[in-house]
């Protein structure tokens, strides 16, 4: 083992919910970290070397948030940066920190208090090309460019709508076994689909709804890791972006194909399909869940929706995914999103998973993606190396 | 400088004037759109802040106490952020502080230039250690008398017109024992 491997050495989170009223920002995240030092064992003002936060802007309402990060994390006064971009955004600065020397200990946190934006498609408006896209968005939803993207995925791959639906249904009966997600619901394939179209042909319930929440993630070099009981190492990890133009993409989700590639090369992953064991990945829309699944390399293009239809993706199944309940049944934490995969694939890892927990569990991937109208993903594989 | 690029400046103005802001006449020679942001966002004021607003509309100011620094953290929070742990006590204030410092502003917020200066600075609360006051403005004072560690007291709106928020003390004045 080299020393400068990565592993997870602590985790902490509130709750994921649809409204914090109670809370500020900053309380939430206090709450988070608190319980992430305490997993870890140790005191952020002696023992981290570097801490950071995700957040974006426009999503807190003030600009230049960084400036509002320290004191709720332990980090005044120490080194300190905020990446404007998803959680495993953040937990690829923390590993580039540690494998190259200049820290041993690093904190990330990502967080969602999004029922705080009263204008929440006035601001997703704000994220398309100012001179071109968005006047045309002035009359529709920003979400129907995620219509156009299902409805080409589904004509490429050859996907059904009543798969996209089997995977929604899934997703929020799985959030029963987690006792942090705030969307849990008993519902069939059959609810999914009389839902009704939003954008046709993504319907109401394939959408996964917005929620609060705070998750905080400890992160060593393999010296410091060592010394607990439960390391899990963070094997490789990759992200990619698209170009912004939503017209000149594909229907196959390159970005996360160009950051497993990536991440799988790091982990030294030559074939997916038998070397990982389980995957959380972004499914923000149900049709994400598959068209992300076949870019991992988990399932052959055009295979996912069959695997979701047969129950191969449930906990049970031979590739089980989002057990957590992901986004769909989780709620969708914005930039948290991707430290909510890579914090379920942790606690599978660890064995603590409760009653979702997999048996042999050894190695899973947590992917992320930055939403409509975003071609930003990014990969990181775990393993608990025994 | 590219030849396109050449092109491009001289319709936007002439050689040699470079330096010089751009007119509204000029900026209407080029291709643009323009955009208001629709962003809108009601933040929850949290544990520590809410009960502080709601003492303010009572005329009452209150700080946490961390016993571990002895700090009275005013607007209070629920942690502390040098400890990094929870904070231990509501503390009430009596109101009355002194100067920690000051700056005259002779800019209102649109940096438009004003008559009358605003005085803008930071108060140390009797009852606080230093450093743990907050800023406000200051009035009743000239420029030539505010100083550094002059006494002043909290001048409160009247109770019908607070609405628990900073702004329900108007200003510091000079102490009147």
């Amino acid at each position: 083992m080299s020393n400068r491997d990565v592993a997870v050495i602590g985790v902490g989170y509130t709750t994921f919910q649809a409204l914090t009223p109670d809370v500020n920002w900053k309380e939430m995240m206090f709450e988070a970290a608190s319980e992430a030092y305490e997993d870890a064992g140790l005191d952020p003002r002696k023992d981290v070397d570097s801490f950071i936060t995700c957040a974006e802007d426009f999503w807190e309402g003030f600009s230049i948030f960084d400036e509002f990060t320290p004191d709720q994390l332990g980090a005044v006064l120490r080194p300190m940066h905020t990446v404007s971009g998803d959680g495993l955004q953040g937990l690829a600065s923390a590993y580039m920190l540690i494998r190259s020397g200049l820290c041993d200990i690093v904190a990330v946190e990502a967080h969602s208090k999004i029922s705080e934006l009263l204008t929440f498609e006035g601001v997703v408006k704000l994220s398309f090309d100012p001179v071109y896209e968005a006047p045309l968005f002035e009359t529709a939803h920003p979400y129907a460019a995620a219509g156009l993207e299902m409805r080409s995925y589904l004509e490429a791959s050859g996907t059904t709508e009543e798969q996209c639906a089997a995977v929604a249904a899934q997703h929020k009966r799985n959030a029963f076994s987690n006792p942090i997600a705030g969307f849990a619901a008993r519902i069939e394939t059959d609810d999914v689909l009389d839902s009704g179209y939003l954008f046709d042909p993504l319907k109401k319930l394939e959408i996964a709804p917005r929620a609060d929440g705070s998750i905080v993630i400890v992160l060593a070099s393999g010296d410091v890791a060592r010394r607990y009981a439960k390391p899990v190492y963070l094997e490789g990890i990759g992200w990619s972006s698209d170009s912004p133009w939503i017209a000149s993409r594909g229907s196959d989700a390159p970005y996360a194909a160009r950051a497993a590639e990536q991440a799988y090369r790091k982990a030294s992953i030559a074939n997916p399909q038998k070397e990982i064991d389980f995957a959380e990945v972004d499914d923000q829309f149900a049709f994400k869940t598959l068209q992300h699944l076949e870019a991992l390399g988990l399932a052959r293009p055009g295979e996912a929706g069959h695997l979701a239809e047969e129950g191969a993706l449930g906990r049970n199944g031979h590739l089980p995914v989002n057990v957590s309940g992901g986004s769909l049944g989780c709620g969708h934490l914005m930039e948290a999103s991707g430290l909510a995969k890579a914090l379920e694939v942790t606690l599978q890892l660890r064995g603590e998973a409760g009653k979702r927990q997999l048996s042999n569990a050894r190695v899973g991937v947590a992917q992320s993606w930055r939403g409509v109208p975003h071609g930003t993903g990014a990969v990181a594989v775990f393993s608990r190396r025994d | 400088m590219a030849e396109q690029t050449k092109e491009y400046r001289a319709t936007l103005k002439p050689e040699g004037v470079r330096g010089k802001s751009i007119r509204k006449d000029e900026l209407r020679e080029v291709p643009h759109v323009t955009s208001r942001p629709n962003a809108k966002y009601a933040w929850a004021a949290g544990v520590a802040m809410s009960r502080f607003l709601d003492e303010l509309k009572e005329g009452r100011i209150v700080g946490r106490k961390c016993r571990k620094c002895a700090r009275v953290l005013v607007p209070p929070r629920m942690f502390c952020e040098r400890c990094y742990r929870q904070t231990d006590e509501w503390v009430e204030l009596p109101g009355t502080a002194v100067i920690e410092t000051f700056a005259v502003s002779y800019l209102d917020t649109d940096a438009n230039r004003i008559k009358e200066p605003i005085l803008v600075g930071v108060v140390d609360l009797d009852g606080a250690p230093p450093h743990c006051g907050f800023m406000h403005y200051f009035d009743e004072m000239s420029p030539d008398e505010i100083h550094i560690g002059m006494p002043v007291e909290a001048v409160w709106k009247p109770k019908e017109e607070r609405d628990g928020a900073i702004t329900d003390i108007r200003y510091f004045r000079p102490r009147r024992k």
